[in-house]
């Protein structure tokens, strides 16, 4: 059973960690569009699969996936932003749960942005 | 929506736009009264009663990006077409509840789903607002209270990698208690 002496723990380790984490200058961030038109088109399955394959490569500090609204696109959802410090915000459209592990790993491991996923790709 | 934790977690954004520093979503589900009952209630900012009457309108929102708001209409049928009753009640200044009743066994009885995953992506994407989440069933009770663990975590932020696994699992196990796996 989950204990509390157990989030103790936790809370000794991460303020162990916190200064790190603060200080790190190129965390990213993934937002998922996760208003009534996303989260019908299924937006959860994919916010899910970013959280499992960022802390399956040990990347859980230095990215952090969060929720955003409608940004006036519902035609393309599942929509996900994403931003590295540096580099231009690239919006990402209808992407499915199994399109996660290639836009982290070329993305925001590599750099490399998944282009066929994006959004000027589906539209022409 | 294919799952009413989808229709929670959409709903349960209205109070993260009405600036509520506390949330609460409670599931209380019998077999033995074929009922299940879903409240969300906030203290953000709440709506006049004229907002009030037009929120289950699609065709009013409070947002600029788009003109339609589907989130609470989409609620309240999921509740209706099962025979069961919908309600909003809100003051200016001291929030919002809705409340959803359904009648379990009926043939257009949407699935609960994955409340848990609902309230972990909550926490996760909103660490600075309380939650307090309970499910209840006919063989006990889960509550989750995020001003509990605030307690213990002190300065450190609920959405730490490991603090999110382990209310992932505190969820999980606790589920299958109330669900009789355990």
């Amino acid at each position: 059973m989950k204990s509390l002496a157990e989030l103790q723990a936790i809370r000794d380790r991460a303020r162990a960690n916190v200064t790190l984490r603060k200080e790190n200058p190129n965390a990213a961030r993934v937002l998922v569009g996760m208003a009534t038109c996303g989260i019908a088109a299924g937006a959860r399955p994919v916010l899910n699969a970013f959280v499992e394959e960022i802390a399956k490569r040990g990347l859980s500090e230095d990215i952090t996936v969060t929720q955003t609204g409608c940004i006036g696109i519902c035609q393309f959802e599942p929509v996900v932003e994403v931003e590295i410090p540096g580099q231009d915000k690239v919006t990402y459209v209808k992407v499915a749960p199994e399109m996660v592990p290639k836009i982290v790993n070329d993305h925001l491991v590599n750099r490399n942005v998944v282009t066929e996923y994006t959004i000027g790709a589906m539209t022409k | 929506m294919r799952e009413l934790s989808l229709n929670v977690m959409d709903v349960a954004q209205n109070s993260v736009r009405a600036k509520a520093s506390l949330v609460e979503i409670s599931v209380e589900e019998s077999d033995r009264d074929d009922s299940m009952v879903i409240t969300i209630s906030d203290n953000g900012c709440g709506m006049t009663e004229e907002q009030v009457q037009q929120v289950t309108d699609p065709f009013f929102t409070t947002r600029t990006t788009r003109k339609v708001g589907l989130g609470v209409p989409l609620f309240k049928l999921s509740a209706e077409q099962t025979g069961g009753s919908f309600d909003i009640r809100s003051r200016i200044g001291e929030g919002t509840t809705t409340t959803a009743r359904y009648v379990k066994s009926h043939v257009d009885m949407t699935p609960l789903g994955d409340i848990n995953s609902t309230v972990e992506i909550f926490i996760r994407c909103n660490p600075d607002i309380d939650l307090v989440f309970t499910h209840r069933t006919d063989l006990g009770e889960l509550r989750l209270d995020t001003r509990e663990l605030r307690e213990v975590l002190g300065d450190v932020s609920l959405d730490t990698p490991d603090v999110l696994e382990w209310i992932r699992q505190y969820l999980e196990e606790q589920s299958q208690i109330i669900y009789g796996g355990a």
